[in-house]
């Protein structure tokens, strides 16, 4: 699922996924049927932020601002977005 | 319910490192569990012949956890880290608390997943689950065909599990399917994953059988052959490559034919913990079947006991335990030796590598199952329903049923 991810996108966690904070593992994580994902920091932040109404161009801005000394910082977004796609974490809204 | 279904396919820990800027080291080792398996009861409508349950069961359907005692170790577990609670048995729809337990679970935090084989389920239950917060439902079938369906679970239950998927579907529940494959139905795994796809499946997991408790009693008699497994594994990638749905398939493959045992449960003590229905606190399903060994009890221990210092979690954690040919293997930690239940059960040595390795100098037990299955005197003997007659038998120590497998209780 090679899908060009545009700013203009808007995102939601996939339907009977549920992302949540972990306090034991210290990390976001991603529960789903039979499995769970544990996510890094970088990718807890931006899923966070994926609710079905912020389009992925103010993520990349809202993140920017968060994390300004983080270089290049859009591509490594654009490329969690891709992965979240391609793995079903997420659905596309519109 | 199967050992498969929590088992092999089932934890994906899936650690993601994608972006290098603000991330944090990923992968680290649990030392949490993560997925708690509550086996609620023992008690069971169906009488499936491939089960994984305690061949002596029955000693345990009277000294169940109350809903307050379910509901301390719901909390216990979720404070250590568990996030995917797994509402098991026998079948768990006969006890009436189960909303209760999915209230606690909702409240806390877990993903939860209730395990049945449909029969209890009605429109009232499913509603209280709905609302209660229950993520999903797994929900077993057997066969596209009334008469092995039947056959294989000693009862009259085909119909009902087709109206039961109708109405997991139907309260926007993701529809999660589990088939234990053996050689009854293996040649229909076309038609199942047809059938699956038009009842809706969101997953499903073709769960070949694998060997403990009342399966292993059957083992002549269920284990396919192994140009049918491999028949199997063809259809299921054909299967995938040509449908256009986005069911999601999950196909267990048997250790037997393999020559590498699998990791059992991730890892002895690493992700997984189950509580039985008397409250035992097991690393795996099938452990109480080990010799000399005393596991913690939630009435009597508590679960971070259990988890962190109980003797018996602490046995077969990480790869000190080993003997040889497993402790100089550079393979040791793909595996850690496999299955200790396996290697009890066909050995007498629960500390020998697993006899599926073909390594271990115990692999002949493992080709010799293969060989008894093909032999139509061995394979065609009736099948040991699990039934309540037939466990109080094992319970009593039914020496003529069991001989040639050492540990089976």
């Amino acid at each position: 699922m090679a899908e060009d991810i545009q700013h203009s996108d808007t995102y939601d966690i996939a339907l009977h996924h549920r992302f949540q904070w972990e306090e034991a593992q210290s990390s976001y994580v991603i529960l789903f049927p039979e499995g769970m994902v544990k996510l890094h920091g970088g990718a807890g932040e931006i899923l966070k932020r994926v609710d079905g109404k912020t389009t992925v161009g103010q993520i990349v801005d809202a993140l920017k601002t968060a994390f300004p000394e983080a270089d290049n910082i859009e591509a490594d977004i654009l490329g969690m977005f891709e992965m979240a796609l391609g793995k079903a974490w997420i659905r596309k809204i519109n | 319910m199967t050992q498969n279904s929590l088992g092999d396919s089932a934890v994906q820990q899936d650690v993601q490192a994608q972006t290098k800027n603000n991330g944090v080291a990923a992968n680290v080792t649990q030392t949490q569990p993560l997925w708690l398996l509550a086996e609620v009861t023992y008690r069971c409508p169906l009488q499936c012949a491939f089960c994984y349950n305690p061949t002596d069961f029955d000693k345990h359907t009277q000294n169940e956890l109350t809903t307050e005692q379910w509901i301390t170790t719901l909390r216990d577990a979720r404070k250590m880290g568990a996030l995917q609670l797994g509402i098991s048995g026998g079948e768990p729809l006969l006890r009436d608390d189960i909303e209760d337990i999915v209230i606690e679970a909702k409240k806390l935090g877990y993903y939860s997943n209730l395990i049945t084989s449909g029969v209890g389920l009605t429109e009232k239950r499913i509603k209280a689950f709905k609302e209660g917060g229950l993520d999903h439902i797994q929900l077993s079938m057997h066969d596209i065909t009334e008469e092995i369906n039947n056959f294989i679970t000693n009862t009259k239950t085909f119909k009902l599990k087709q109206k039961v998927a109708a109405m997991i579907k139907d309260h926007g529940y993701p529809m999660v399917l589990n088939v234990v494959i053996h050689r009854y139905n293996i040649g229909h795994l076309k038609e199942i994953l047809e059938m699956a796809e038009a009842l809706g499946a969101d997953y499903i997991e073709l769960a070949n059988t694998q060997y403990y408790g009342w399966s292993l009693v059957n083992r002549a008699q269920l284990m396919p052959q192994k140009e049918q497994v491999e028949e199997a594994e063809r259809i299921t990638n054909e299967f995938r490559e040509k449908s256009g749905s986005d069911m999601k398939i999950f196909f267990v493959v048997p250790d037997y034919f393999g020559d590498r045992p699998k990791k059992c449960m991730n890892g002895w003590g690493e992700v997984f913990m189950i509580v039985t229905a008397n409250g035992d606190v097991l690393p795996c399903h099938s452990a109480r079947v080990l010799p000399n060994m005393e596991f913690p009890n939630v009435k009597a221990d508590g679960l971070e006991y259990a988890w962190k210092e109980s003797p018996a979690f602490n046995k077969y954690r990480g790869n000190d335990w080993m003997k040889e040919p497993c402790r100089s293997c550079s393979e040791k930690d793909n595996d850690l030796g496999g299955c200790r239940c396996q290697a009890f059960l066909l050995s007498g040595d629960a500390e020998s590598a697993d006899p599926v390795c073909s390594k271990s100098p115990n692999r002949h037990l493992i080709d010799q199952a293969i060989e008894d299955s093909k032999n139509p005197t061995l394979a065609d003997k009736p099948i040991i329903f699990r039934t309540n007659a037939n466990s109080k038998k094992y319970g009593e120590g039914d020496k003529e049923r069991i001989e040639g497998f050492h540990g089976v209780p």
